[in-house]
């Protein structure tokens, strides 16, 4: 059983050779230790050279460079709004990531510290206090709210649990919305309109009103409770909720105070939303119901499943990949924006499908050969399935256009095409490893197909496919996503 | 409370008296009395749904009887919660161990120390560590990926880590091979020569009467047989049910 038993003599042992009686697992741990080549193990040894203080460095340094290329409308919608997501995820991470609570009424604390900074600091009642005295306020009576909520999760657990602070949440929306009690001569929360005209955020007198400023606040509290939750997760209370997480029942007879622990998380998740209330309302100015409804739910858990439930640097993650993906497709930005996603999604799902260099080249390599192929063929013989053009695909067009195939005048094409790559990726999923990688640059191929020909004619849906397929994609590829611990299932 | 042990010079330092524990309607234990003295081995047999993992529940708190005390180190603790039981001294080797699967071997030995003076940790460890050399050398593995033995050791380590004057086991030996049967009976011997008290639910008669000092027999939730181990173990009724012989 230890690896210094030397009741054998050495001689008797041919090098090599497993030993009777003497544990070679034990003594050879290390030489057997896996060693992953390819993509993941050069992602594997960049990640055990980057420890936590220079990776939270390296990301607040580039953090701190996007005002330089975005202007202050980009940063608004693209900056500050990862930020606030990042803030929210790392809340709800809390919650669910990592004391394995299912809080779907999340929203309604960041809607509750919202509206409560609004009241406190706008027009609304002419109550104008200072930020100073205001966020703390709100922080505390949000903790002081995920108490009470988390107070059934003593006894729920699981769907029940999920029952309950999901009422809570629509309950919250509707309270805001329809209820609206009159207090002080005028409607509470303003009804359907909400409550506008809430202060800027001001310190001491500096006000933040430039979009830099505001990002360079958010940034800054990001980074505090970023570090702060680090902390948490390394220490023995995280430890602790994670073995919560795990195992309720066998956490109990270790002692571990399980009840005081779910109180906790619930406290801290709602005290991190409230803030993140304060920080949206402040920054807009307005708040309204709609701003805290079940889509809004839906995006932060979108946020933190993508990165992996109870990673910090996956909330990071996920919050840049769903917020950019997000106000990269809507409607007001070009068209293209669109298209250049769909292929980077293909590009990334062909990567992270195969995990070697060489077969990626060759899969990269057959999808383009295929294409050329396909197209030099169908153009010999039916030259009108070829002679469309790629829509407002800039100076992408011809290369598109030789490359795809796009009929002109044969309308059903592109609906046949799709249903066959929906068809194409249930097969692709049920093969085997090899003949997938055969298989790749014909679906890949499909895909492109099925996107000029159709999907480029529908936008809004398109957006939202595109937006569904890059979380499939991910989360297939990596169903703890994506950095996420795997599962450890005890045998 | 007031029976008969108490008055007794030494009072067990468990003991239960006339439990009845029910699962909603079905009635499991009827009326189970049962000690175990400070420093003792003993352990509890008995077949296939005969209640001895109801029997430790008990005792630990995580069900509760309808009638009958858990008297514990001379308090009353039947309605006692689960945590402040083992706080007062009583740890668990829950059946099928029960690990913290995705924490390391590590962590999971932190976790049955949670209530222990963090000061005294690093010293806690050493003790489990030299029980068992191999958690030393596993110790940044995830608990999951460990063999079922080198389970079974992270389960009896991480109950020991509490230091407890009282150590539940529920079947330490299931899914061992006999070589880590043995070993893991010789553990819990050398456990039990450190002074701790065992109370071992085994489905094992033989080796677990070989080492224990006292054993009980439960069959349908009552208690058929009980007496010293080496008395139990001529006892025929039992040697034709557990030994088949
Ligand atoms: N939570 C529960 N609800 C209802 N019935 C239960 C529950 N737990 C156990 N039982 C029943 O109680 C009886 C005794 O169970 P127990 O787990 O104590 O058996 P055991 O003696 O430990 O058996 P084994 O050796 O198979 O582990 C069984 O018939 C079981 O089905
Ligand atoms: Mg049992």
């Amino acid at each position: 059983m230890d690896r210094d038993r030397t009741d054998l003599p050495p001689e008797n042992v041919e090098p090599g050779r497993p030993r009777v009686g003497v544990d070679e697992w034990v003594a050879q741990v290390d030489q057997r230790r896996d060693r992953p080549t390819g993509i993941a193990g050069v992602a594997r040894r960049i990640g055990e050279v980057v420890t936590p203080p220079i990776r939270l460095a390296i990301v607040v340094v580039l953090a701190a460079l996007v005002p330089l290329w975005l202007g202050e409308g980009d940063l608004f919608n693209y900056g500050i709004f990862v930020l606030l997501y990042i803030l929210l995820g790392l809340g709800l991470n809390v919650v669910v990531g990592f004391a394995g609570l299912l809080d779907l009424g999340y929203v309604a604390f960041f809607g509750f510290g919202a509206y409560f900074y609004a009241l406190l600091s706008s027009e609304h009642y002419g109550i104008h206090w200072p930020a100073i005295v205001s966020i703390p306020l709100v922080v505390l009576a949000t903790s002081l709210l995920g108490l009470v909520l988390g107070i059934p999760s003593r006894r729920l657990l699981g769907d029940y649990l999920a029952i309950v602070t999901l009422f809570f949440g629509q309950a919250f929306v509707v309270f805001v919305n329809a209820s609206n009690p009159k207090v002080a001569g005028k409607g509470l929360t303003g009804g359907p309109n909400g409550v506008a005209d809430i202060d800027p955020v001001s310190f001491f007198g500096y006000e933040f009103t430039t979009r830099t400023q505001q990002y360079a606040l958010l940034l800054a509290a990001g980074v505090v409770v970023l570090v702060g939750l680090h902390f948490l997760s390394e220490s023995r209370t995280g430890r602790a909720l994670r073995a919560l997480r795990e195992d309720p029942l066998a956490a109990e007879a270790m002692s571990i105070p399980v009840n005081r622990l779910k109180l906790l998380a619930f406290g801290i998740g709602a005290g991190i939303a409230g803030f993140t209330g304060c920080m949206f309302a402040t920054l807009l100015t307005a708040v309204t119901p709609g701003n805290f409804d079940v889509p809004i739910l839906i995006t932060v858990y979108a946020v933190v499943i993508l990165g992996g439930f109870g990673s910090l640097s996956g909330v990071i993650l996920g919050a840049v990949v769903i917020t950019v993906s997000f106000q990269f497709l809507a409607p007001e930005n070009p068209q293209n924006n669109a298209r250049v996603l769909f292929y980077t999604i293909i590009l990334l799902a062909i990567v992270l499908a195969v995990r070697s260099w060489w077969r990626l080249l060759l899969v990269l390599a057959g999808t383009v050969g295929l294409g050329i192929a396909v197209h030099a063929i169908v153009a010999a013989f039916a030259p009108t399935w070829t002679s469309g053009q790629a829509v407002e695909a800039g100076r992408f067009g011809d290369l598109i256009s030789d490359w795809v195939i796009i009929p002109q005048g044969h309308p059903d094409f592109g609906n046949v095409a799709y249903v066959a790559l929906v068809v194409a990726l249930l097969v692709l999923t049920q093969m085997r490893p090899t003949y997938r990688l055969l298989a790749i640059p014909a679906v890949a191929y499909l895909a492109a197909v099925v996107w000029e020909t159709s999907f480029v004619e529908q936008p809004a849906v398109a957006r939202w496919i595109l937006f569904g397929a890059l979380l499939v994609v991910l989360m297939n590829v990596r169903p703890q996503g994506l950095l996420g611990t795997p599962r450890v299932e005890i045998a | 409370m007031s029976n008969a042990a108490a008055t007794e010079p030494a009072a067990p330092l468990l003991q239960l008296s006339g439990i009845d524990t029910y699962y909603g309607e079905i009635h499991i234990l009827q009326s189970v009395d049962l000690h175990v003295k400070h420093g003792e081995l003993v352990c509890l047999l008995g077949g296939n749904a005969s209640g001895k993992s109801t029997t430790l529940k008990t005792i630990l708190g995580i069900v509760s009887p309808h009638l009958g005390a858990v008297v514990y180190d001379g308090n009353d603790v039947t309605r006692t919660s689960t945590s402040e039981r083992i706080r007062r001294g009583m740890a668990i080797v829950p059946e099928n161990r029960r690990l913290f699967g995705p924490m390391t071997v590590l962590e999971n030995l932190e976790m049955g120390a949670y209530l222990r003076p963090r000061g005294d940790f690093e010293e806690d460890l050493d003790r489990v560590y030299s029980i068992f050399p191999l958690l030393a050398e596993r110790r940044g593995q995830l608990a999951g990926t460990l063999s079922g033995g080198e389970q079974q050791m992270v389960a009896m380590g991480r109950a020991l880590m509490a230091r407890p004057k009282l150590l539940l086991m529920d079947e330490p030996s299931m899914g061992l091979a006999p070589i880590l049967v043995e070993r893991s009976f010789e553990i819990i011997q050398e456990v039990h020569q450190a002074g701790v008290a065992m109370l071992v639910v085994e489905q094992n008669a033989n080796v677990s009467l070989s080492i224990a000092d006292r054993g009980y027999v439960l069959s349908t939730g009552r208690i058929v047989l009980e007496g010293k181990a080496s008395e139990l173990v001529q006892h025929d009724e039992l040697r034709k049910a557990y030994l088949g012989r």
